[in-house]
């Protein structure tokens, strides 16, 4: 098992005082090289539970095995060290660094991490999604489909164990949002990487072997529905 | 990549402010690099003027400084003059009396030994005559003495030498007792050269002319000291111009008060076939430059204080007032001049420091996706850092450049003012705090930018 989710919880404060909980999910598991999809409509905290994965924030209460480290136990340190070391994230509006060139924005991906800077590997991922001949360019130089494809690019860079994709196609336009899915699952079929996407498209979310509908997931999307 | 890379990233990005920031350090070490040069240039200046060939300056009471500066910096007006027959209590020997006799006029005692001449012996005493003026340069009446005993440089072992032409003589047939030298600098500006004829002025460079003129026999090779800078005439010649002897009321006057019987000398210079001299009694001189003879300075000590006990005169030692000089005016100013440079390094480091940190509110999200790739808060704080620390050392080198490029345009100007050769590569001691004091600053001004990256909300920011 690569993940294991028990119990999670969490709440953020109100501006005038009190709490409104976001996340109560009992159980979530996905085994090592599974690809799994996260179902869900805006607002329903399929992000916030992304973070909670990579261990950028924490859970007011509740488990987080990855890889077999409990991330609720680990300082902030820790947490960083291991997000560096074993995950992969694919963000929503790609987030690439805009005074970077493709090349070293794929290579901030494995900067941080304690593994090897393998120079080579950087260069094949961007073969790999079809921008071999684009590594010198800025995004600024590029579409968005081609600055989505470094985003998955970078993300495979430090040679994850699980793949966190947040709604990778949201601002890619139609013709290319196939295409990125097509890349990703690929991908992390090749290297035995373990995903999981995020996404409101069902269309897309049928594409994968595994949905998980969000509303059954969090209990706080049941009680509100009721 | 390395942390410096994504530093230097990051200030390609914000262009314009990082090369504006850049300059604005370069400007400040500019200016640290030129004060410091200045500063080195003015203590070797006045470290090799403090290196005369001689311990001490004799003249009338008063204000030693003075005596200094007058006499060997040709500044401020002379301290009143002491007679003649004061210097020739310097003479070894039976020297006073040898003077007397060839010189001619009235002396008390003449057969006695000078009052010093114990002190002497191996030594030399060279007088000086100043007031008049060639241009804006001053004239100085001296003795032949004054370029063969004389030594000047840092080490004080270094000789006169002359460009063109040759020492003055006492008396030639040519030019009798009307022979100059002139220093390298004033030849150049009064475009003066040996064989011409120049005319002193009385009392100040606009003064009443003399009327006699003196034949330029030898241009003096530069010697970085203020000798390049003056006219040296033959004192004999300096004695015979109009308004140079003491009138005979005078001289009565001084005779009745001293109580001492004077007598007439028995010899003159006509004696000995040359032309009459100004007598000895009509004589005075503004100062006397005095090595006593041994190697211990203790012979010069002793000199000094029965000199300074006794009420006609007063010893200054140039290298003690030089020195203090350079202590009490000089370093002050060149110290507050640095403290200014320094003041606007560190207005620099505040430019970089408001740089930075008004670009963090754009750069939130570019250190969330850092810290989401996994990197930790003290990385993206040391990027931060790396990065103040990136613009302030590329501004310091440039500064560093800057500065000694200036100074070796400056060099050739330097070197004709001041004898001392400065070039590109001249480095000030102090210049090696740069790099550190540059390294502090930069940190300085980076940690509040650098502990704003450091608290940054990872996950508000990657929202946002």
């Amino acid at each position: 098992m690569i993940l294991q989710l028990d119990h999670i919880r969490k709440s953020y404060p109100l501006p005038g005082g009190g709490t409104v909980q976001i996340l109560d999910v009992p159980n979530l598991n996905v085994d090592v090289g599974e690809q799994v999809v996260l179902l869900g409509q805006s607002g329903g905290g399929k992000t916030t539970l992304l973070h909670i994965i990579a261990g950028i924030t924490t859970p007011d209460s509740g488990s987080v095995l990855l890889d077999g480290i409990e991330m609720t136990k680990l300082s902030e340190q820790g947490r960083d060290r291991v997000r560096a070391a074993k995950l992969g994230y694919v963000f929503q509006t790609f987030n690439l660094l805009p005074g970077f060139t493709a090349l070293e924005n794929v290579r901030l991906g494995m900067t941080f991490g304690s593994g090897k800077h393998d120079i080579s590997r950087a260069i094949r991922l961007l073969e790999r999604v079809g921008l071999g001949d684009r590594l010198h360019y800025k995004p600024s130089q590029l579409s968005v489909g081609q600055q989505q494809r470094i985003s998955v690019a970078r993300a495979l860079a430090n040679r994850p164990r699980l793949l966190l994709a947040d709604e990778p196609t949201a601002n890619v336009d139609a013709a290319n949002q196939q295409k990125i899915i097509e890349l990703i699952r690929q991908t992390c079929q090749e290297e035995q990487i373990a995903l999981i996407m995020v996404t409101h498209d069902l269309k897309l979310a049928q594409q994968f072997p595994r949905v998980e509908r969000l509303e059954q997931l969090n209990r706080v999307l049941q009680s509100v529905a009721s | 990549m390395n942390l410096l890379l994504i530093a230097w990233r990051n200030m390609q990005q914000r262009g314009l402010s990082s090369w504006l920031t850049i300059f604005s350090m370069a400007l400040g070490v500019t200016l640290v690099v030129i004060v410091l040069a200045i500063s080195g240039v003015v203590t070797e200046s006045f470290q090799r003027n403090s290196s005369v060939g001689y311990n001490i300056i004799v003249g009338a009471k008063g204000s030693p400084l003075q005596l200094t500066l007058n006499t060997v910096f040709y500044l401020s007006r002379p301290v009143e003059n002491v007679p003649y027959a004061y210097f020739l209590e310097f003479q070894p020997g039976k020297g006073r009396e040898a003077a007397w006799k060839s010189i001619g006029g009235r002396m008390a005692n003449p057969e006695r030994p000078g009052k010093y001449s114990r002190y002497m012996a191996g030594g030399f005493a060279v007088p000086v005559c100043l007031g008049d003026y060639f241009g804006p340069f001053r004239v100085v009446g001296t003795t032949p003495d004054f370029f063969n005993n004389l030594r000047y440089g840092e080490a004080g072992d270094m000789e006169y030498r002359f460009a063109d032409g040759r020492n003055f003589q006492e008396h030639t047939p040519e030019n009798g007792y009307f022979e100059a030298v002139i220093g390298s600098r004033a030849a150049s500006e009064m475009k003066v050269r040996v064989g011409d004829k120049v005319s002193p002025t009385h009392g100040n460079p606009e003064g009443e002319g003399h009327g006699d003129k003196f034949t330029i026999v030898g241009v003096l090779a530069p010697t970085g000291t203020p000798n390049d800078r003056a006219l040296f005439i033959n004192m004999e010649g300096f004695y015979l111009m109009d308004k140079h002897s003491l009138p005979p009321g005078e001289v009565e006057k001084t005779e009745k008060e001293s109580g001492l019987t004077y007598v007439d000398s028995t010899g003159t210079a006509a004696s000995l076939g040359l032309p009459a001299k100004l007598p000895i009694h009509q004589r005075e001189v503004t100062a006397i430059l005095v090595k006593p003879g041994g190697e211990s300075g203790i012979l010069a000590a002793n000199m000094q204080q029965n000199i300074n006990e006794s009420l006609q005169a007063q010893a200054a030692s140039p290298i003690r007032e030089i020195a203090t000089m350079l202590t009490m005016f000089v370093q002050p100013i060149q110290f507050a001049l640095l403290v200014l440079t320094i003041l606007v390094c560190l207005v620099s480091a505040i430019a970089i420091l408001v740089s930075i940190y008004n670009s963090m509110s754009e750069r939130r999200r570019d250190i969330a996706v850092m810290r989401a790739l996994g990197a930790r808060r003290d990385v993206v704080l040391a990027i931060i850092l790396a990065e103040s620390v990136l613009i302030a050392l590329s501004g310091g080198l440039i500064g560093w450049v800057m500065g000694h490029g200036i100074a070796a345009i400056a060099s050739p100007w330097v070197e004709d003012q001041t004898g001392i050769q400065v070039s590109f590569f001249t480095i000030n001691i102090w210049e090696w705090t740069l790099i550190p004091g540059i390294v502090l600053l930069a940190i300085g001004a980076g940690l509040i930018p650098a502990f704003s990256a450091y608290r940054t909300d990872v996950s508000r920011n990657l929202s946002a």
